[in-house]
């Protein structure tokens, strides 16, 4: 088998944007600061020089505004933005655009009008940015009728899954969490597209089963690996969309090991945990050998200090513990 | 501008236009009462001049984007009325197959961009659909409707700053009907015209009497075809009255009798209008008086087929939420 090279994670998206722009005109990037700087994260570097200003568009710190120009445009039937809020914390300001317009419009048009834009955000809390950029608010789309979720944990599926959340025709809100920009993995230089619904086994394991998204699937990963030496056999699913959600892959690995640690970094309550939580009481109870743990963190704000927020994170240790205590 | 400057025929759609709108409005707040039409309900009964005025020099091709008191619009724009009686039914023949009501009423497919729920909801999205037109090359051009309450937004502000920093081809028509629900214009804002806001935004910002539909017309035209022409947004404000409460069973305890009366009896745009086509020989009496016949058997013939049309049935709820198959979606059906 031939070598796979290893690109960024944030690399890999720019991959996917690069490849949509190259072939539909109608693809178009819309934030703040994604043109001449790239974007803050660095995702949207080099497009603004390649597509210039027209498609590659440095939009004033207006939210609300943007995002709502880009469902306009989308349900127009004329362009297929790709929109970047630039912190999913900011969701606030422009939250009546996306939760009660993108979401509801094809519904509520009696399924005469389609959205196709992708609202790409960041998340994730270890970088002592407080408690207005550091959150995991997916749990907040994912309760809304008519948004896509998408959450991918690495540079492969980061360019597949955006690839096909911008040829997708519905509002996609796709995830990024701030700590996996600089990861590397073996990501094809071709484009390739990763369907929407399906999750990801990262690992197979046939004792306990942790449901984990984003960073936290790396953290389970590591858990996995050094419970493997003691034979303790874990399996970490990787939901990978949100919404919609590949509950059959899930329910079969819970019915195969019995066992089930939901690992998130969304706050406790009401939140993909849960969700998850209560998909396998209601679905696999007969199933489970021991009650299900879920691992998030407190429901409090994200505090400043590392000294804390290391608190706030939930660590390999509290997933580990997780682990051992459904055994 | 002068109405001989102004072809027959368009003074006579206008006309027309604004007779079906009156009708289709009165025969609502019927059926409504009736309890025939369920939900929330906001007529546009007085400002028939605003929609008109301006969807003259609309095409097809060109985009709107309305509000919850948005039936007018949707007519002028060209909506099919039997489609939109069915839907204000919530039956499965509706333009939006029973899931949108009066407040979600919507064609894409003649650029009507849909009512909306939330005050300035849409504005933004005449923006995007003005962003569209620039980028595709095409020469239409996108109207946002919304009210003087919508005014203090943060849509309108940030829908105008972006249509001007980037030009595009789109006109603001601010409906100042000088009430939010309850509260007057003079509690909602300091200054006296919402068109004063253009300034603050670098773009032409005109007040007109929204009673007038001539004069709604003139300052429409200008501000359509300098869109048109890729020279940018203009803010219009319609100053208009609604001559019915904010919605169906409003008591209107914020406002006289007199008050309503003296609007209805000086400044009824239908009646002002009907004088210009009579005084200039544009129109006879008889002529006119056949558009309201007319008018009310189209509006009969659309409630005849909302009465008979089916309900949507269950299997409806769970239809149109995504464009593309997915698996998984409904979960929550525990």
């Amino acid at each position: 088998m031939a070598v796979v090279r290893e690109i960024t994670f944030a690399e890999a998206l720019n991959e996917a944007l690069d490849y949509e722009m190259s072939k539909d005109e109608k693809v178009i990037v819309m934030g703040e600061d994604v043109g001449v700087y790239g974007g803050i994260f660095g995702v949207t570097k080099g497009l603004y020089e390649k597509y210039g200003s027209e498609r590659v568009k440095d939009t004033p710190i207006a939210e609300s505004g943007f995002i709502g120009t880009a469902v306009g445009a989308a349900a127009a039937g004329l362009l297929r933005p790709v929109v970047e809020l630039m912190f999913i914390d900011f969701l606030g300001v422009a939250y009546d655009q996306i939760y009660n317009q993108a979401a509801k419009i094809r519904y509520m048009f009696g399924g005469k009008a389609k959205i196709p834009m992708v609202l790409r955000t960041t998340c994730g809390a270890g970088f002592a940015a407080a408690a207005q950029h550091s959150q995991s608010l997916h749990a907040l789309f994912i309760h809304v009728p008519g948004l896509k979720v998408v959450m991918p944990s690495t540079p492969y599926d980061a360019k597949g899954l955006l690839i096909s959340s911008i040829e997708d025709d519905d509002p996609v809100v796709f995830i990024e969490h701030k700590g996996l920009y600089g990861i590397k993995g073996p990501v094809p230089e071709e484009p390739y597209s990763i369907p929407l619904g399906e999750a990801d086994i990262k690992k197979e394991g046939k004792d306990v089963t942790i449901v984990a998204t984003a960073a936290m699937v790396h953290k389970s990963l590591e858990v996995a690996k050094k419970l493997e030496e003691e034979g303790i056999s874990v399996e970490v699913v990787d939901p990978r969309t949100l919404v919609p959600l590949d509950v059959d892959t899930i329910l079969n690995s819970i019915k195969k090991t019995g066992r089930l640690v939901v690992v998130d970094e969304g706050y406790p309550r009401c939140g993909f945990a849960t969700d998850i939580a209560a998909l396998a009481v209601s679905k696999a109870f007969d199933a489970l050998k021991a009650p299900v743990k879920i691992i998030t963190p407190p429901a409090t704000p994200v505090p400043f200090s590392p000294a804390l927020e290391k608190e706030w994170i939930p660590s390999s240790e509290k997933i580990e513990k997780a682990v051992r205590d459904v055994l | 501008m002068v109405v001989e400057e102004i072809p027959k025929e368009t003074l006579l759609w206008m006309y027309e236009t604004m007779v079906r709108i009156r009708v289709h409005e009165e025969r609502v707040a019927e059926l409504f009462a009736q309890g025939k039409v369920p939900g929330f309900v906001h007529l546009y009964v007085g400002e028939e001049a605003v929609a008109v005025g301006i969807m003259a020099h609309l095409r097809k091709d060109d985009f709107i984007t309305s509000t919850h008191r948005g039936h007018g619009h949707y007519i002028a724009k060209g909506g099919c009325i039997k489609a939109s009686m069915a839907e204000l039914f919530g039956k499965k023949t509706g333009i939006c197959k029973g899931k949108g009501g009066s407040m979600h009423i919507a064609d894409v497919e003649i650029g009507e961009l849909g009512a909306n729920g939330i005050v300035g909801g849409g504005i933004p999205h005449a923006v995007g659909a003005a962003l569209g037109i620039k980028l595709n090359g095409l020469d239409s051009v996108a109207v946002a409707f919304f009210g003087e309450g919508a005014s203090n937004q943060q849509n309108f502000h940030e829908g105008i700053n972006i249509a001007s920093i980037w030009k595009l081809p789109v006109v603001f028509v601010c409906e100042n009907n000088l009430y939010q629900i309850s509260l007057p214009y003079s509690k909602q804002q300091t200054i006296k015209s919402v068109a004063e806001r253009g300034k603050a935004y670098g773009i032409p910002g005109v007040a007109v009497d929204g009673q007038d539909v001539l004069a709604v017309y003139e300052v429409a035209k200008e501000a359509i075809e300098r869109a048109r022409r890729g020279e940018g947004p203009t803010l219009i404000e319609v100053k208009t009255y609604r001559f019915r409460g904010h919605f169906e069973g409003d008591p209107e305890v914020y406002r006289s009798k007199e008050e309503i009366e003296w609007w209805k009896n000086n400044k009824d745009p239908i009646k002002i209008f009907e004088d210009v086509l009579l005084k200039k020989g544009i129109a006879t009496k008889e002529e006119l008086e056949k558009m309201w016949e007319k008018a009310r058997k189209e509006i009969e013939e659309a409630v005849k087929f909302a009465e008979e049309s089916p309900w949507p049935t269950k299997e409806d709820v769970v239809e149109d939420v995504f464009s593309t198959p997915t698996k998984g979606v409904l979960v929550w059906q525990w």
